[in-house]
């Protein structure tokens, strides 16, 4: 069926780019335009920085990844069975710190991001090519502190760095601090990069609603990566001089406040989830649409949703201290605000099932994980609105349901979309097409596992336990034991994603210039691109949803109407 | 950063005349030398670093903001203390600081003009003359600080001055001195490691100046940096009354 679909897309999106030449073939591909190991560390390509970001990325979640599994080894006996609590308490942190700092958050925006978003405004690079590549090294400098912090005894302050403890505790809070403090200025500047060129870069012709919807919400993770990150930058300054030289701000026997810290934490923190799940939402946009043949339900509304997302994020930072100590007053408002941001997630959520309703769904290895999405990310986003209601939160605060609502949210979520969306610009990036049939097994392993193990959380932290404990009452005992089982099977789905993209480098199909048959301009370009992306300048002339098969549609719609 | 107020380098440059045979896109000969390979026009080049800059200025902006709310809540939770402590400051040498960065600002602006109108003696001129401002208020403020160090004016736990000694007679009940000098030396060592960053840019813009980089069609450096400075001054310009005028 994609083979039958080619031609007609092709011939669209040869449209879409009006004086477009045919691809001239002879072009080399970034892939291989430059040679040696220099042309990659001095790219200033973004699409080779966003490669480079893929690798880095994906290493560190397979390092934050075995913590995690160390974590869930440990608790499948009340007992000790792997390490000691000290320890423990070290790896939920590294898992944590790493998992926020090193992987979700550069995730989409820093890999996909950069390989798509000049592509798809038919630009030749970013509007700062050096200024990415900067990004890329201090994303580097950054992670050279928290691993040489876990190196050094590593720290057990829980990733929050929470006060009075982190100003206390002996372990290496300030160079893992220090280490968060360098990764926010590499997600500052490429999110500083990204607002400019989406402004000033588009192709003739690309208006704001001719835009890919990935190009929107990457539009609105960086303002927000723009306007929050300089805040943690300033806690994790304010927390290392309270450290170094007790200048009292978070210590009450000096007069200080270790509340502020926690005011000045989620200010940051809060935004920070929606820098870490838009780009997401970006994604699943885009392969619902593309595995549909049908134009998105509600263009503007997912589009304005993701920045009323962003800006309503701003605001909501108080319903992590509802049991801190805030004025009741404050807590029913965060609530209240709380509340607010299901509104503009639940329009997504609509609009993608509206999408899939009366299309021609293709049901493609990507088109799996988007449909996973939907399904774990409604639960992560439902489950919030648990713990965004006051007299509930008391209840369920600092148990494990929190723990399984925010991986519903940012494994089920963003971590599955990025899966998704690595599948679906897979053969973009790489020239090479993945196993259709092992890519689908490894999802419903991911799937399956995930629920396996994140769901009976939501029943640990509901009957009463409390996160990072490092041993537990005997009644739980069985629970602890199915979610360490489904981690096993998580696991096993990672792996085996990761072997698929292995085989399909060594031996996968040559991919063709547009397997999925997409009208958004990085399709419009030879596979892999050219070092420059396109042979001519785009001109726009339509959207990216405007799939052919929508016109015979709507003709057979008018003339059964004329008849 | 340096994107936003670099318009090109070396790299840059070599990796324009290396793609130069590979796109048919069609620059016209008349282009600008100035101008970086995956931008169309100046003006798009030139609007996108000016764009870059304001965006970073948000940031900066958002990054002093915590400054300033600590300093309110240490405020509304001390203002016996504040207003106390403020007068182991010395206002006459905040004052000086205050003119020396406003005219500091002037002669950035004036070097501006100088690009502008293509003067490029005036762009070096001006360039000398704001880093020797900035190098005067990071002298007096050395002078201050070390006082302070000297006296034992220091935040937090570290706070070990002799009030009377330094003629503090009126002490309020519940004074927190620590809080106070350690809101001082947060807020102006942060704006301080900016005026130190402001005058590392524009020694390098001083040497691009003497090699004749800027053109009135391209001076984004220049007035990228230009806006930099006088952010840093307007930060000041709310620090002084803050800190040393207390009232």
């Amino acid at each position: 069926m994609l083979v039958r679909n080619e031609s007609a897309v092709a011939q669209q999106a040869g449209a879409t780019s009006a004086g477009a030449a045919p691809v001239a073939g002879g072009e080399p591909s970034y892939l291989t335009a430059r040679k040696g190991i220099g042309s990659w560390l001095y790219t200033i390509d973004h699409k080779r920085i966003g490669l480079m970001y893929l690798v880095a990325v994906l290493t560190f979640f397979l390092i934050a990844g075995v913590f995690a599994l160390m974590v869930r080894m440990e608790l499948l006996n009340q007992a000790k069975d792997i390490v000691d609590a000290d320890t423990y308490n070290k790896l939920f942190t590294l898992h944590g710190a790493m998992m926020v700092f090193l992987v979700i958050i550069p995730s989409v925006p820093a890999t996909l991001g950069n390989f798509l978003i000049p592509l798809m405004l038919g630009a030749k690079d970013v509007a700062f090519p050096r200024l990415n590549l900067w990004s890329f090294y201090i994303y580097c400098f950054g992670a050279v502190f928290l691993v040489y912090s876990i190196a050094a005894g590593s720290f057990d302050t829980g990733w929050t760095f929470y006060t009075p403890y982190s100003t206390t505790t002996s372990t290496e809070v300030i160079s893992a601090t220090t280490g968060a403090f360098i990764l926010g200025f590499s997600s500052i500047l490429t999110g500083l990069n990204f607002i400019v060129t989406i402004h000033k870069m588009r192709a003739p012709g690309q208006t704001w609603t001719k835009l890919p919807l990935f190009v929107w919400a990457t539009y609105a993770t960086s303002v927000i990566q723009v306007l929050a990150t300089p805040v943690l930058a300033i806690t994790l300054c304010l927390l290392m001089m309270e450290r170094l030289f007790g200048i009292g701000i978070f210590d009450p026997a000096m007069g200080g406040d270790p509340v502020l810290f926690q005011h000045f934490f989620w200010f940051y923190s809060h935004p920070a989830v929606y820098i870490m799940i838009l780009p997401g939402f970006g994604i699943i946009s885009e392969i619902i649409t593309i595995n549909s043949r049908k134009h998105i339900f509600g263009y503007k509304a997912v589009a304005l949703s993701s920045v009323a997302i962003a800006i309503i994020g701003f605001l909501v930072w108080g319903h992590h201290m509802f049991v801190s100590g805030q004025s009741e007053l404050v807590s029913v408002i965060f609530s209240f605000l709380t509340y607010a941001v299901a509104i503009p997630t639940a329009i997504k959520v609509f609009s993608w099932v509206a999408t899939m309703y009366g299309g021609s769904i293709r049901l493609t290895a990507p088109m799996w994980y988007a449909l996973s999405f939907l399904f774990l990310f409604t639960i992560g986003g439902l489950t919030g609105l648990f713990l965004g209601a006051l007299s509930v939160d008391v209840h369920l605060h600092d148990t494990y349901f929190v723990v399984a609502h925010f991986h519903y949210v940012m494994m089920g979520g963003t971590i599955v979309a990025f899966i998704g969306g690595l599948h679906h610009w897979w053969a973009k990036m790489t020239g090479r097409m993945y196993n259709e049939a092992s890519a689908k097994i490894a999802c419903a392993l991911i799937f399956i596992g995930f629920n396996v193990t994140f769901f009976t959380q939501f029943i640990l932290g509901s009957k009463g336990m409390p996160r990072r404990y490092y041993t537990y009452l005997p009644e739980f005992h069985s629970l602890h034991v199915i979610s360490t089982v489904g981690s096993w099977i998580l696991a096993a789905g990672l792996f085996t994603t990761l072997g698929c993209f292995i085989a399909s480098l060594m031996k996968g199909a040559r991919a063709p210039q547009n397997p999925w048959g997409g009208l958004s301009l990085e399709w419009a370009t030879q596979t892999p691109p050219i070092e420059h992306n396109f042979h001519h300048q785009i001109v726009v002339t339509s959207g990216p949803y405007d799939f052919p098969e929508i016109q015979t549609t709507t003709t057979n719609s008018h003339n059964v109407k004329g008849h | 950063m340096s994107d936003l107020i670099h318009d090109q380098t070396p790299l840059a440059q070599a990796h324009n005349v290396t793609s130069g045979a590979a796109d048919h896109g069609g620059h016209g000969a008349g282009h600008s030398r100035h101008l970086a390979h995956h931008f169309n026009s100046m003006s798009q080049q030139n609007a996108s670093a000016k764009l870059g800059m304001w965006l970073f200025l948000a940031q900066e902006l958002l990054f002093f903001s915590g400054l300033f709310l600590m300093y309110a809540l240490g405020r509304y939770f001390y203002p016996e203390t504040f207003l106390a402590a403020h007068e182991l400051l010395d206002w006459k040498l905040g004052a000086v600081n205050t003119v020396v960065l406003l005219f500091s600002s002037l002669t950035m602006a004036l070097a501006i003009r100088g690009a502008q109108t293509n003067n490029q003696k005036s762009i070096v001129t001006n360039l000398v003359l704001t880093i020797v401002c900035a190098c005067a208020f990071l002298v007096i403020k050395y002078f201050e600080y070390s006082h302070k160090f000297h006296v034992g004016l220091l935040p937090g736990k570290y706070f070990s001055a002799n009030l009377s000694e330094l003629g503090l007679h009126h002490i309020p009940a519940d004074f927190a001195p620590g809080v106070f000098f350690g809101v001082y030396f947060v807020m102006t060592g942060a704006h301080g490691i900016h005026v130190l960053v402001g005058i590392g840019l524009m020694i390098w813009l001083l040497v691009r100046a003497r090699r004749g980089d800027f053109e009135p069609q391209s001076y984004a450096a220049l007035e990228n940096t230009g806006l930099y400075w006088h952010l840093v001054d307007l930060i000041w310009i709310y620090l002084f009354p803050l800190l040393y005028l207390v009232r």
